[in-house]
């Protein structure tokens, strides 16, 4: 039976099946039904063994990811802890006009936050939106305790002046709906202005931007470095006879192997003002003892570390890709009467183009999502979005605001993987 | 690489200016690695080679950073060194307990992420699989997904990932969830994270070996009367084991190097090395961490070394190369 | 089925289930971290038999917080100060604890009287006083600097400076420096103005500034020469000098002093045992012991007298090493628990955006 099905089996009947109409397996059934119904279980089989391993990875990768996410739209800090006054926005239209009523819902849900400690959540949430109003819920709830009495719109606003700010109301109105788009305008450095519009923030306080373009930029030359370090060395290994290249080739590989955080603390060694780098530099004489070059715990430290840590990821693919260049084109172009420059240039390197974008398109892809060596050897400028995202999980606490980031840098990586898949193919990826 | 001998003066200085580069290219690539290793027999505590280092002195070098990592963290390290001293030692030197950690969670994860990832890869490797393409990205993707990413995913998933211990269920998963029957802060969350992470190298590492192999063979077996069990176990399996081998050691470093995940969803009783190691960097980088590095490098020369004699025997089997 | 599965249970299994469940208890690491370990659990654990293991971190308010709101709580104490106390306190993120269950002084007073005045929150037990001090390398300056304006004068004083990755201590330091008296900082801190003027005066040094995140990283900055000054605690300079021999000096112009305790955070495992440990912690005999370690204040009024009173057991050197002693306080500020439990996370917000511009 399980012959029968075999495609290859139907295809022996087919050559002897002889001069029959229809064709037909050895048990008579029509083969075209038999073919299908056994691709279809040869399907079945692969998918089956894939099942269990993708039901894994949606489990522990795929859904952990998307909940995550789902934080970077939706905070109900504010909706949760506030139900009077998120009611009243429900039910009166945006330009209503805050009535008693609003600020008698107000009142009681100050006092019931307060009473509850979560009065401090619901500042934290609206201090996302209006900075400096945190202290105004957690001032105000410290004399919420005993209630407001009536009229509470004029208790409230002797409590605390700042009640009456039409700015703060918007900002309550948009924070009463838990879904909210405004972690994704921070991340850009966007906020609403009085009037609902979107706006920059003001110079002094951008940041975000400018952490992207810095990640984009230092990926890129950390990309660059790894393909001018990386490119001799893969042509030299490629060229060398096999037994010579596959011992040079322990010096790529040893580095691969080894821990990221012990090449880190390395480098940390290295480039210290009192380390060994800057040492070797004063008894040469490069520069003098209080000259010492500062080469870590900024930009030059991330860059350096980075590269060096990226550079076999580089190596690897443009040396299987040089492997296969047949040295023949090169003389040929030398005997045409090519300068080893033009021979190099118009006939090896454009051979070496597609090792050099696998290798490029995974480095730039590792290097934008970086964490732990900027975190350890970038000080304050040699940090990139990654670091901010860790941050705001860590100690500002703002996690929708790292669900934003996070949601942003997924969504260029994610680009940048499609990218590679269809001009590498993933199949390719090889290690070592 | 030689010089062919029609080259001219000029190309001779490029040459020879190439090689230069190119040995100062490795000298970068190595020498950060080597540095470490003289430097963690510092005497002093300092990350520089003293006077007393560079003129080969013997009382310049000393053992006492290797003797920290054992008394670190001892209930009393200055007792004689007998047994009792040993058995602290074992019970609550921070570094062992750090290595112990890391050896269960880095064989667990990496046995799950190879039975799973050699599966996956066999039916990958079938042409009739269907949505090869996407399943195959999307199984890869861990590899490719900023890691801060992943870790904060899994640091709420695993948060909210709970059982309640009076069902029937909780109280079978009790001992391998935490105290209020979640995956956060246990040894199961921080392998299943791990097991997570190594996947994408088994299966890149097990395909790579299947390119080269000949269905044929199977069918071969098949035909001669070998049920598919008997098929994978006695010709599939010794011919990919090559490629399963390296996978595995693949997801055991990338378990036993992992720092980020365990930074957010490990507890107090997962800490690893990669953790000590970070908490050890921001505080204080004593010779200690340096003592720490030169075991991991000659842990990972093994590692390679075991690597490249399985990539050629594998290379030699499937004809890939001459013998 | 049931046998791999108990048998991996059986290796997987945490000692979280086992009876002798050590209690947590995170804080800051290095010399604090030892020293109460030493003055504190230890003889804890000696006289209940109940283990008390550490977790170190830089931020010890910032985890409790994380755990508390991701719903996985593993620890049972931890360490902070008087004002992430407070917001702690207000966003529910901490238990309340009952100054009635603390042990009262020798003499009898209560515990509620015996802590100074205004360090006792409603969820907030203090262990110490602490100070964040300027402190420089003896041999590196050839004059000492003699005012928090110097720790921003590169010209005098060459070199790089250390400083603590957070608002907090940073930007009052600065304004500190920019001739505000120490009375108006918070004052001034509150309004943009006051920010921007912090963060102005923190530009003029900014290329020079290494920034730290745990307390011991200035101390090794200096004793590797990377700085020439640290904005660091002073306990840990202490340390490093008078015990360790470092060629360094405390320049006690502008220190910012705070109030540092213990909490416990919502849903910690082990509660009741955990208002055990605060108790017998928090006893004028324990902040005795960790004085006499490192120089941090006891907020105990009847430690303070046995302190205060010469010779009472050879403790007494340690006096002018306290931020609180008399001579330490000419131009002190007092770290103020209600402005940073209001403004700290904008004021992160603010630096964080500050120390990652260009």
């Amino acid at each position: 039976m399980q012959n029968a099905l075999d495609p290859h089996a139907a295809i022996v009947t087919e050559a002897s099946g002889g001069a029959a109409t229809l064709l037909t397996t050895a048990d008579g059934q029509p083969l075209a039904r038999a073919l299908a119904r056994s691709s279809a279980r040869a399907r079945r089989r692969a998918f089956l063994l894939v099942a269990p391993l993708l039901l894994f990875v949606v489990v522990t990768f795929v859904i952990p990811i998307g909940q995550m996410l789902h934080r970077s739209m939706y905070n109900a800090g504010f909706a949760d802890n506030m139900p009077q006054v998120s009611a009243w926005f429900q039910e009166n239209p945006a330009g209503t006009p805050i009535d008693e009523a609003a600020w008698g819902a107000l009142a009681a849900d100050l006092q019931l936050a307060a009473g509850n400690r979560t009065i401090g959540i619901v500042g934290t949430r609206i201090n996302y939106d209006v900075p400096g109003t945190r202290s105004l819920f957690t001032s105000t709830g410290r004399k919420a305790r005993d209630g407001f009495p009536p009229p509470y719109r004029d208790s409230l606003i002797e409590a605390d002046a700042k009640w009456d700010n039409p700015t703060l109301w918007r900002a309550m109105r948009s924070a009463s709906s838990a879904y909210t788009a405004n972690f994704y305008l921070s991340s850009l450095d966007r906020t609403r202005d009085d009037d609902g519009k979107i706006t920059t923030v003001p110079e002094r306080q951008q940041v975000y931007v400018m952490l992207f373009k810095r990640t984009l930029w230092l990926s890129l030359a950390i990309t660059g470095m790894t393909f001018l370090l990386g490119f001799p060395i893969a042509h030299l290994l490629a060229t060398l006879p096999m037994r010579k290249s596959n011992l040079l080739m322990i010096l790529v590989l040893l580095p691969f192997w080894t821990s990221l955080l012990v090449r880190t603390t390395a480098w940390m060694v290295l480039l210290q003002q009192q380390g060994v780098l800057n040492d070797i530099f004063v008894w040469l004489g490069v520069v003098g003892p209080d000259g010492r070059l500062q080469m870590i715990y900024n930009r030059t430290g991330t860059i350096i570390a980075m590269t060096h840590i990226l550079l076999p990821f580089m190596i690897l693919p443009l040396y299987s890709v040089m492997r296969t260049i047949n040295p023949s084109y090169v003389r040929a172009a030398r005997s045409l009467g090519a300068t080893s420059w033009t021979a190099f240039r118009r006939v090896y390197f454009p051979q070496t183009l597609p090792g050099l974008g696998a290798g490029a398109l995974l480095v730039f892809i590792l290097a934008v999502g970086y964490y732990i060596t900027p975190a350890l050897v970038g000080g304050s400028t040699g940090q990139l979005i990654s670091n901010m995202i860790a941050m705001h999980m860590t100690e500002t606490l703002n996690w929708s605001m790292a669900a934003a980031l996070a949601a942003l840098l997924l969504g260029g990586v994610l680009v940048l993987y499609w990218v590679y898949d269809r001009l590498v193919g993933i199949d390719n990826l090889k290690l070592g | 690489m030689a010089l062919p001998t029609y080259a001219s003066p000029l190309e001779r200085i490029w040459h020879w200016t190439y090689i230069a580069l190119c040995v100062a290219i490795f000298t970068f690539l190595i020498a950060p690695i080597l540095v470490v290793i003289p430097l963690s027999f510092n005497a002093e505590p300092y990350f520089t080679f003293t006077a007393k280092m560079r003129s080969f002195d013997p009382d310049g070098y000393s053992l006492r950073w290797y003797d920290t990592l054992l008394t670190f963290g001892m209930a009393r390290p200055d007792a004689p060194r007998d047994a009792a001293w040993w058995a602290d030692v074992w019970a609550n030197a921070r570094w062992i307990n750090a290595a112990k950690n890391s050896v269960i969670i880095g064989i667990f994860s990496t046995i799950l992420a190879t039975v799973l990832g050699t599966l996956a890869a066999l039916g990958l490797s079938r042409p009739e699989m269907p949505f090869r393409r996407m399943i195959m990205a999307m199984l890869i993707s861990p590899m490719i997904v900023p890691i801060i990413i992943t870790a904060t995913g899994m640091f709420f998933f695993y948060s909210s990932a709970c059982v309640d211990s009076t069902t029937t269920l909780g109280r079978w998963l009790a001992p391998v969830l935490s105290n209020n029957g979640c995956l956060a802060n246990t040894y199961l969350g921080v392998i299943l994270a791990h097991a997570t992470l190594g996947i994408p190298f088994v299966i890149i590492t097990v395909t790579a070996t299947l390119i080269g192999f000949d269905q044929s063979l199977n069918r071969a077996a098949s035909s001669l009367g070998a049920n598919p069990r008997r098929v994978f176990f006695k010709v599939t399996m010794p011919l990919i084991l090559p490629g399963v081998i390296s996978g595995a050691l693949f997801a055991f470093v990338t378990s036993f190097d992992e720092v980020v995940a365990v930074l957010f969803i490990a507890g107090p009783d997962q800490q690893t090395i990669p953790r000590q190691m970070w908490n050890g960097i921001r505080e204080q980088i004593s010779p200690a961490i340096l003592a720490v590095a030169t075991l991991l490098v000659v842990f990972s020369i093994l590692l390679l070394t075991t690597v490249e004699l399985l990539r050629r025997r594998s290379e030699r089997l499937r004809g890939l190369s001459p013998a | 089925m049931l046998k791999p599965l108990t048998l991996t249970a059986a290796l997987l299994s945490t000692p979280a289930f086992a009876a002798d469940t050590p209690l947590t208890v995170v804080s800051w690491g290095g010399d604090f971290a030892a020293m109460q370990d030493a003055a504190l659990a230890r003889p804890f654990a000696e006289a209940t038999g109940q283990a008390v293991r550490f977790l170190d971190t830089d931020d010890p308010a910032g985890l409790v917080k994380t755990q508390v709101e991701a719903g996985n709580v593993v620890v049972d104490v931890a360490s902070v100060g008087q004002g992430a106390a407070m917001r702690l306190c207000a966003e529910g993120d901490v238990e309340p604890l009952d100054p009635a269950a603390l042990l009262p002084a020798a003499d009898g007073t209560a515990a509620a009287a015996d802590f100074m005045p205004g360090t006792l929150g409603d969820c907030f037990v203090p262990t110490d006083i602490y100070s964040t001090v300027i402190a420089y390398d003896r041999q590196a300056l050839e004059t000492a600097p003699r005012s928090a304006a110097d720790f921003f004068d590169l010209d005098r004083f060459p070199g790089r400076r250390a400083l603590g990755r957070t608002p907090q201590f940073t930007l009052e330091l600065a304004l500190i420096a920019d001739g505000v008296p120490a009375a108006q900082v918070y004052e001034l801190l509150a309004t943009e103005a006051g920010v921007e003027r912090a963060l102005a005066r923190l530009d003029g040094i900014r290329d020079q500034i290494v920034w730290w995140d745990a307390g011991a990283q200035p101390i090794q900055l200096l004793a590797d020469r990377e700085v020439v000054m640290a904005h660091a605690y002073n306990g840990r300079v202490y340390k490093a000098a008078e015990v360790d021999g470092l060629p360094l000096a405390i320049l006690w112009d502008a220190q910012l002093y705070e109030v540092e305790g213990w909490v416990i955070p919502k849903g910690a495992p082990q509660p009741q045992r955990a208002r055990d440990f605060v108790a017998y912690s928090t006893s004028a005999e324990a902040q005795l012991r960790s004085a006499a370690i490192l120089p941090y204040g006891p907020p105990r009024l009847s430690a303070q007298a046995l302190l205060e009173n010469p010779g009472a057991d050879g403790r007494t050197t340690l006096a002018p090493h306290l931020p609180t002693a008399p001579e330490n306080m000419a131009n002190a500020l007092f770290v103020a628990p209600e402005f940073w439990a209001d403004h700290e996370t904008q004021l992160r917000e603010r630096f964080t955006a500050w120390l990652g511009q260009d």
